[in-house]
């Protein structure tokens, strides 16, 4: 079997993003870089439902939520360590994605997306009751003193979340290049018609909103160890549906490093943002972005650049 | 008629609220048989064939493939199964290319290499006369291109039957000659079809047996030439 081009990048990704922690002092760069990692995954998950099959999720707030408090339960009731919870809130995540899918995806369009926020409104409600994770007035998790061969838990954090979007976004390129992804295309471009070429989109639909949440709760895991004091505002907000999806849309829905691409721009754009003017700006650079995009570039950068290249149209 | 059918349609009745769009429908259709369907606007046609199809369910009755009862499986279990079917109104994957758009059912129903795939894709599209728009988005396709594309990825399903839904409807002549050529060509092969059509010519000549709906009953059902001498037929296309 060819091994390609992206494996190899990926390793090296990896490697050189480790080895930067030991020779970068400044721990801003992996506070900041962090968060842009976590949304390179947020937005690589919804893409996979979203810009794959057309599915537009507005619930990511709930999917990483429910990864962030099971690390907070988790570590709470048995102590355990933050590797061995990500997995398991991965699953929790990925059967919450599969029992939601199977309940909403009869439903079309606006019906589905509305159907997911309301998911996000009933586990936030939830979660600001259950008194043992802190309820509504949150709680703290504190981090380990000391992580193997990380100087500090940042360091450490920033790599775990950098092996993460490398992963994610291996994940969702196997999916793009693969007979699921084609599948998924035909369900994106035309349900029925999908479904009469032979296509099972039922079971890819499902395979899209298992994975995609499972992705996102994984992404929520390390959270509260990264913020150190989680309530249900902050780790149900707003900002992370909003971002998984205006993401994707300014990169280009329809592969697998659109989403990627966004993700860099639009979250280095806001951290850049958060530390020269104010955090306060952030939801309000997303939304211009955002509206200018829609107008000028609908289909996202990636969509532009086809265009500038003339790609597809018809060839005479 | 001594072969068991490879379609058996019962008794098969579908409401939209309370509109009965098919009221007791029953049909049969042998191996290789080229039967044709025909009505006036609105009679049921395209309802009919959704049922066989799957894309709607039948509220009363019973639609039996090759002795299997398929009346509640999901459309793609019944594309498996060897139903390939085209839509009335086009309904390409837009995203796709024309020979990604084939590549699909070739894909899903089949079990060919990628390599295999592509090839077959090709030797579809230059039966169908759409080879030197295998690599064009379908999205920038023509009526005539898109009808051609309905009946090649129908094709792609390796089907035993194949419903064609006015597939030639705004062809030109030669055109529709071309279709039919290609159509004989399929059911040479074993495979039957259903042909929806309002050109008379066309249908007239190429099926062996013809089936009148109106208003989702069927009023007649024979040879060609029994049904142009049916006075009942006659009525329900010129009104009384
Ligand atoms: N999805 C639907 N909802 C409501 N009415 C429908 C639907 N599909 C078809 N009909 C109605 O059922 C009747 C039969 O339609 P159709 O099967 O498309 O006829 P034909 O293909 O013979 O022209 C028409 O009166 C049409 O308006
Ligand atoms: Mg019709």
């Amino acid at each position: 079997m060819r091994i390609g081009w992206f494996y190899p990048i990926a390793l090296l990704l990896v490697l050189g993003g480790a080895f930067a922690t030991k020779h970068v002092d400044s721990n801003f760069v992996f506070y900041a870089g962090y968060v842009v990692l976590q949304f390179i995954v947020l937005a690589t998950a919804w893409n996979i439902l979203g810009g794959f099959t057309g599915y537009v999720n507005f619930g990511t707030a709930a999917f990483f939520a429910v990864g962030a408090y099971t690390t907070i339960a988790l570590n709470k009731a048995l102590g355990l360590p933050l590797l061995a919870i990500m997995p398991i809130a991965g699953i929790i995540a990925g059967l919450i994605g599969l029992a939601a899918g199977y309940f909403t995806l009869r439903l079309k369009g606006v019906f589905f997306s509305i159907a997911t926020l309301a998911l996000a409104v009933v586990l936030e409600t939830a979660v600001a009751n259950w008194g043992y994770v802190g309820g509504a007035s949150g709680s703290y998790v504190i981090p380990p003193a000391e992580v193997p061969f990380f100087d500090n838990y940042i360091e450490g954090l920033f790599s775990l979340m950098l092996l993460l979007a490398v992963v994610a976004v291996g994940i969702a390129r196997y999916i793009a290049l693969s007979k699921i992804g084609r599948g998924f295309a035909a369900i994106r471009d035309d349900e029925v018609a999908a479904e009469c070429m032979g296509v099972p989109t039922l079971r890819l639909k499902l395979i899209a909103t298992t994975l995609s949440g499972a992705l996102m709760g994984i992404a929520g895991a390390p959270y509260p160890f990264y913020v150190t004091y989680v309530e249900p505002t902050s780790a149900f907000s707003l900002t992370y549906a909003v971002n998984s999806i205006a993401m994707p849309l300014i990169g280009g829905t329809t592969t697998w490093f659109g989403p990627v691409i966004g993700a860099v721009l639009l979250g280095s754009l806001q951290q850049w943002a958060t530390v020269t003017i104010s955090s306060e700006l952030n939801l309000l650079i997303v939304g211009v972005t955002l509206v200018a995009f829609v107008v000028l570039a609908p289909q996202g950068l990636v969509g532009l650049a086809r265009k500038l290249f003339g790609r597809g149209g018809r060839t005479p | 008629m001594n072969q068991p059918p490879v379609l058996d349609v019962v008794g098969v009745v579908k409401r939209f609220g309370g509109f009965t769009a098919l009221d007791g429908i029953n049909l049969t259709v042998a191996p290789s048989e080229r039967l044709g369907l025909i009505g006036p606007n609105g009679s049921g046609k395209t309802t009919l064939i959704s049922c066989i199809s799957g894309s709607l369910i039948a509220d009363d009755g019973q639609v039996r493939f090759q002795g299997q009862d398929i009346t509640k499986l999901t459309p793609h279990r019944r594309t498996g199964l060897g139903i390939g079917r085209s839509f009335q109104i086009p309904r390409p994957f837009g995203s796709m290319t024309v020979a990604e758009n084939v590549a699909i059912p070739l894909e899903y129903v089949g079990q060919g290499s990628r390599k295999e795939i592509a090839s077959e894709a090709r030797d579809i599209l230059g039966l169908m006369r759409l080879d030197h728009l295998a690599d064009t988005d379908a999205r920038a396709l023509n009526q005539i291109e898109l009808r051609k594309l309905e009946l090649a990825r129908a094709m792609a399903c390796h089907p035993k039957l194949l419903i064609s839904d006015e597939a030639m409807a705004g062809l030109s002549g030669n055109e529709v000659d071309e279709i039919l050529e290609i159509l004989l060509a399929v059911n040479q092969r074993g495979v039957a079809i259903i042909m929806i059509e309002h050109i008379m010519r066309a249908v007239m000549g190429f099926s062996e047996r013809i089936v009148v709906l109106d208003a989702g009953k069927k009023i007649a059902d024979g040879a060609p030439e029994e049904i142009m001498r049916n006075p009942d037929v006659e009525r329900a296309y010129l009104g009384e």
